[in-house]
Order: C-alpha cells, then structure tokens, then sequence
C-alpha cells in the first residue's frame, strides 16, 4: 500500500515553535551575548572573550554557593525519598481514612513558597514562635538568625516540611498501581514484610521514584525563596544558594557580564543532570 | 529592533553554526533515517542523541579550559570538533 505523505502537517508545530523562540531561545541568545561583553549601558558594551567565564569558574564565593547547592539537594533528597516512601507505606489503602489522608497530603503543596518562609520565620523565633520557643524550652540554643547550622536546619526542615507529601503521593499512586496477585503470591510464599517491600513494591516504584527523585532534584537546585525570606541567605553566606549568589549578582551589582557567564554555567549543570534523568526513565522504560 | 540583544560576531558565528548542523542533520536524517544502535558509548543512540552529547561534552571541556588553564580557547576548540566527529561516528 502506497503511503501519502502530507507535510503539510509541519505547520501545526508552528505556534510551538513560535513560543519556544520567544521564551527560551532568544533569551538565551541574548544571554550569551550579554557573557562575553562588559555593558554598562544600552549603548557601551565591551567585548571581553572569555573573561567573564574565566572570573566566575575561578571565583571562590561560587565554588562555595554551588557546593552548598549540591550538598542540600542531595540531603533533600537522602530525607525526602525515604521518608515519603515510608509515609506512602503507612497510608491506609481504602476508605474514609485513605481520602483524608491524600487531603492533608495534599495541603502543603498547594502554599506558596514565600508563605512558607514567612511561616516557618515566625514559627522558628525564639520569642513568639513555638518551635524556637519549644526548642529553646527544653534546653537547645536554636537560633536560626545567628546559627549556620540552625539555619541550614530550619531550611531543610522547611523543605522537607513542603515537599515530602509530593514523594509520599507519587509513592502512594505507585503502590496502588501493583496488582493484588503479587501480594497473594507472597503470602503463599510466606514472605516477609520486608521481602514484600525489597521484591515486590520497590522494583515497581522504580519509575515513580526517578520521576520524584528528578522533580525533587531539579525544585532544590533552584531554591531561592525559602531561604531569601528565612535567613536572607545567611548568617553570614551560610545558606546562600546558587540562585541567590546569581540574583545579587545580576541585579543586585548589575554585573550582568558576569551573571550571564554564571547563569550559562548554570544552565549546562542543570541541562546535564536532566540529560541524565531522561536518559535514566527512557532506557528503564526500553528495559521493561 | 534588535539592538537590546547586544549581538556580536563571535556569538553569532556560533548560534549561526549551531543552526547550520541542525538543518544538515534534518536534511540527513529525512534523506536517511538512523536506527539506534551501540557504539563505544555504554547506551544505544540515535544520531541526534551522539550530537547532543558531542556538544554537550565539548561545553564542559571548554569550561574545563577556561576554569583550570589560561589556555587559548582554540585548543579545546579543535579537540571539540574531532571529539564531535568521533562520537557521531564511532559512538
């Protein structure tokens, strides 16, 4: 049978195309061109090469904005999928109860991220607030105003806080996918709880939990809000992330040469590791 | 119109060449559609995924240069090209 090829049918992907140019290309071009020159208006721009590259992959507060970028999305991550698989597990399965549940998992995703800092700001302060007031009361010094390591508490609580009931539901949505035969056939074999969980639930969670590991991944990486509002990014640079090194830098200074360069660094992190987890989900999805 | 984008010639010489081996990409790969298939890399590609990663590569290891050696840039540059052309044949 003689096939007809139409391609016409090319326009369609037109108005996408038209949309992608305008918000990402295009800004992006711009992007580069604003790296590799020194402006200091709209009409004195100065080539400079590589020079802002140069400065920014050399620059100390950087390699310590990005390790501290890389050390709180893997905590994030070492605190969030356990614990929302662990939640997930404890959920009742039918009924009133299961409803409520997804209900009261389901509200901390729907507050903004300012509010939550504004929440847990008021809500960590020694004086009016109770977790710094109930910390403080039974004999801990917490100041997350004055304390690097109280701060970078109260940050990974605050994220953990928000965004544990994302894991939890996409674990929950996993463990309701696998048929009631499997469980049967591990309680013929009289398997263990644990050989129940190892066997059978976590290799089916595999494909929820690379999705959950990318969107928790990626939302940490590009942390900026939480911890602007908490700490203003301090004491000190001590919760400082990458996003708000970059902000103070472009429109802070108004460096935009070197923001540029910083931002197009960023960009390639943030394109390799999404590389790296579409790679992952394609090839497990190959695999099956 | 164009003014706010503050153009320059390198920078367009680049995006220019980008675009120039997508459109030949397209043109080959309408002439003749790859398979995926195995080479010296531990997954199975597509051309279009050994160009992305040849140029994904090549950002890094320019970025390697300029952040570790004062270097001039035209020798990454040229260990980019034979990099690209390597993957995209054997990778």
């Amino acid at each position: 049978m003689n096939k007809t090829e139409n391609n016409k049918a090319w326009f369609l992907v037109l108005p996408v195309f038209l949309l992608v140019a305008f918000s990402a290309v295009i800004p992006l071009m711009t992007v580069v061109n604003y790296s590799v020159q020194d402006i200091f208006d709209q009409n004195n721009a100065y080539f400079v090469g590589a020079e802002w590259f140069r400065e920014v992959l050399r620059d100390p507060r950087l390699h310590d904005s990005l390790l501290r970028q890389f050390i709180y999305s893997f905590a994030v991550l070492a605190i969030e999928i356990p614990l929302g698989i662990a939640v997930a597990l404890m959920m009742p399965t039918k009924g009133k109860m299961a409803s409520l549940c997804l209900i009261l998992l389901a509200i901390p995703l729907l507050i903004p991220w300012n509010v939550v800092g504004t929440i847990w700001q008021i809500f960590g302060r020694a004086d009016i607030g109770l977790f710094g007031a109930a910390l403080n009361g039974l004999g801990i010094d917490y100041n997350y105003a004055s304390n690097p390591g109280d701060a970078w508490a109260t940050v990974l609580l605050i994220d953990v806080w928000h965004w544990t009931s994302l894991v939890a539901l996409l674990c929950f949505s996993g463990l309701r996918a696998i048929p009631e035969a499997f469980y049967q056939a591990a309680e013929i074999d009289r398997a263990s709880k644990w050989a129940v969980f190892r066997y059978i639930q976590l290799p089916r969670l595999k494909s929820v939990l690379v999705i959950g590991v990318l969107l928790r991944f990626m939302d940490s990486f590009m942390i900026y809000t939480e911890p602007f509002v908490l700490t203003g990014g301090g004491p000190g640079n001590s919760t400082t992330f990458l996003s708000q090194t970059l902000t103070k830098m472009a429109v802070g200074q108004f460096d935009l040469g070197p923001a540029a360069a910083f931002s197009l660094v960023y960009f390639l992190i943030v394109l390799l590791v999404s590389w790296l987890f579409f790679t992952t989900i394609t090839h497990m999805d190959k695999a099956k | 119109m164009i003014s706010w984008m503050a153009w320059t010639l390198p920078v367009a010489v680049f995006f220019s060449v980008i675009a120039f081996i997508l459109m030949c990409m397209t043109v080959y790969e309408v002439r003749s559609p790859c398979v995926e298939r195995k080479g010296f890399l531990p997954i199975a590609t597509t051309r279009g995924d050994r160009l992305f990663i040849g140029l994904l590569s090549s950002a890094y290891l320019h970025l390697v240069f300029l952040g570790l050696t004062d270097l001039n840039l035209w020798i990454p540059l040229a260990i980019s090209v034979i990099w690209l052309a390597v993957i995209l044949r054997w990778g």
